[in-house]
């Protein structure tokens, strides 16, 4: 998809913009920030022209804590937020993976440098109940308000879960 | 200009010491105890009554403040919309309403004619597919995606297959690259034949509606011809495509893309040039080039806005570095603008097709890799091996190795893009669709903010939402 740069060349470019541990994933630049450094290194790269931040997700890797190959450093958590910033100018994708630790479901808000990412993380939230702190409305999107549960996390059942209706009357 | 930034970047300051604190407090109180109902009852429902919000707070949920790149934050007392001078009234638009595409629900705040805030309420079609593809095979898995944007089943289908062949680095025959960029550029013209349709309708011309159907009917026959089915195609597959293109294909493409290229120049005279459409769209619902940005709008919307990124020129996937065709931009960003992005992508997508016509190479349309691709149909009668591959293949599918891949491709309504979690087993280990309608959708509040109420149709209706993608 991105144009073919040598793997080494695009590591030293991301090296000039911050020094989180990077990895490469199919070829595609992978940056592990710790969460404390987190809105400083999405910071950096606003500052380094990436002027768009196309998706931010979450995956709940409760099931599956050895499939990821993480660099030395970084310690898997239970969650991960996951982010791809994107840079116009040069055509370059970085993506930005973050370790939330089960024991504390909350992160910075990126709505600050991108106000785009209001939508994105309202759904992480939705879904997997992850807080962002310093969100300006932090509620459910796509499930009803007073639905009890996040969806897309891996303990949450699948199939034959009954459908929470507010306000319905029951069974006659 | 230059004055009015210097007032602006300083009243940008003020609003954000006073939403400061609140970072500060959550960080203290965050157990990772969710108390849910005190958490998310309440407010997602809809706009709270405009006296109890503050002013900082309604300017968030128009979009007027924190919306806007830092250096561009107004000060509430500078809007040009003004706030409780007159009696202003909260109403619903949809969810039952034919302008909004679907089950879109939009909470106004109105001030005689004049939209004051709105908030878009969405989730009434969430079936949660990105759970259900979790529990699908890859090979499964298209069939699940195709519902998702149920006007361009081909372009969803499309970036799930290219995550999974870069997962399982797998490359594709030319001619299966082709095809597929064959029927992705026929679906754009497809969705944005409907849009007009669509559109039309909004703007109370039924005549286009009636129009723009008949054109995307079609597409939606060749469809048909080609992949047994008119809409959730499920035609790309991991590896190449389901079928190869029936005889005479050239012949049907030829026919149908002079009949809408000519049929093009009927709608230029039906809305281009006509001065009560023009009155409707010039000059509503502008987004200016930062904004867009700062909301991560793709697609029409963004290139209306002037800015020329489209992911086929700029990260360029199948064989777009390949073919001429034109990136469409916008000057002002208003709801002509978007018309115009659009129509005239119609064109460049014909002229796209005319080239894969002439240029469709002769071979295989599927990877001849007997992991991903199932045997041809008569060897299954004759092998014993072929039926058990054949079976193996559509029981538990194949395995690609570890890892994660973000793939982006050009929809009809942006870039959609998929994110692919693999731990090594049969079944995706998480799909996420990064959904162009979705995120669009936030410049809604953006867009509508000062408008007529009668404005908000045609400016809602030029974002193109589809509501199946919204919800997913």
């Amino acid at each position: 998809m991105i144009p073919e740069t040598s793997l080494a060349e695009r590591g030293l470019e991301i090296a000039l913009i911050t020094d989180a541990p990077l990895t490469f994933s199919r070829r595609q630049a992978v940056i592990h920030p710790s969460r404390a450094t987190y809105l400083e290194t999405v910071a950096k790269f606003k500052r380094a022209d990436y002027v768009t931040c196309s998706d931010l997700c979450a995956v709940d890797y409760l099931s599956a804590k050895d499939a990821r190959q993480l660099p030395d450093g970084v310690a898997p958590e239970r969650f991960e937020i996951v982010v791809s910033l994107l840079c116009l100018e040069k055509t370059r994708r970085i993506r930005l993976r973050v370790q939330v630790p089960e024991s504390d479901l909350s992160i910075a808000t990126l709505f600050r440098l991108y106000p785009g990412t209001e939508n994105m993380e309202r759904e992480v939230f939705d879904l997997f109940g992850i807080t962002f702190v310093g969100h300006p409305d932090m509620t459910r999107i796509l499930m009803p308000p007073d639905w009890e549960g996040h969806p897309l996390r891996k303990d949450y059942g699948v199939g034959r879960v009954p459908v929470q209706f507010r306000e319905a009357p029951g069974p006659r | 200009m230059s004055e009015n930034k210097m007032t602006t970047s300083v009243a940008g300051s003020n609003s954000h010491d006073q939403l400061e604190p609140e970072s500060g407090e959550v960080a203290e109180g965050s157990e990772g105890v969710f108390d849910l109902a005190a958490r998310t009852g309440g407010t997602s429902e809809g706009l709270a009554p405009a006296d109890a919000t503050t002013e900082v707070q309604r300017m968030i949920e128009e979009g007027g403040v924190l919306r806007l790149p830092e250096e561009n934050d107004l000060d509430p007392r500078q809007s040009e919309v003004r706030f409780g001078e007159g009696e202003t009234m909260i109403i619903n638009l949809g969810p039952q309403h034919p302008s909004t595409h679907g089950v879109l629900r939009i909470m106004l705040e109105l001030e005689g004619e004049t939209v004051l805030r709105s908030k878009p309420i969405i989730g009434y079609l969430h079936t949660g597919m990105e759970k259900t593809a979790e529990e699908l095979t890859y090979v499964q898995g298209s069939t699940n995606v195709t519902r998702m944007d149920y006007l361009s089943p081909i372009s969803n289908e499309l970036v799930f297959c290219l995550a999974v062949e870069r997962l399982l680095d797998v490359e594709t025959p030319p001619r299966a690259v082709w095809i597929r960029m064959l029927m992705a550029e026929l679906n754009r013209i497809c969705s944005h034949v409907t849009w007009a349709a669509t559109n039309g309708m909004d703007l109370a011309s039924t005549t286009m509606m009636i129009f723009g159907f008949r054109e995307r009917d079609l597409v939606l026959s060749f469809f048909e011809k080609t992949t047994g089915l008119r809409m959730n195609t499920n035609y790309i597959r991991p590896g190449g495509v389901a079928a190869d293109l029936p005889d005479g294909w050239e012949d049907d493409v030829e026919v149908m893309m002079d009949t809408i290229e000519s049929r093009l120049d009927d709608y230029d005279e039906l809305l281009t040039g006509q001065p009560i459409f023009r009155e409707r769209t010039e000059g509503v619902g502008i987004l200016r080039p930062e904004l867009a940005l700062a909301l991560s709008a793709t697609g029409p919307l963004l290139r209306a806005s002037g800015i020329a990124y489209d992911l086929r020129r700029a990260e360029p996937y199948l064989a777009y570095d390949e073919v001429d065709f034109d990136v469409i931009v916008g000057s002002v960003g208003d709801t002509f603008d978007r018309y115009a992005v659009r129509m005239n992508e119609i064109r460049e997508s014909i002229r796209i097709v005319r080239q894969v016509l002439e240029r469709m190479p002769r071979g295989d349309y599927r990877v001849q890799d007997a992991k991903v691709t199932p045997p041809p149909r008569g060897r299954i009668d004759e092998s014993m091996e072929a039926l058990i591959h054949h079976f193996k293949l559509y029981t538990s599918g194949f395995e690609p190795p570890e890892g994660e891949v973000y793939v982006a491709v050009e929809s009809p309504r942006g870039e959609l893009g998929c994110y692919l979690v693999s731990d090594g087993s049969n079944k995706p280990y998480r799909m996420h669709m990064r959904a162009p309608s979705f995120v669009n959708l936030q410049s809604v509040p953006a867009l509508l903010r000062g408008g007529l109420m009668a404005d908000a149709i045609a400016v809602l209706s030029s974002v193109d939402p589809v509501l199946g993608e919204v919800d997913r």
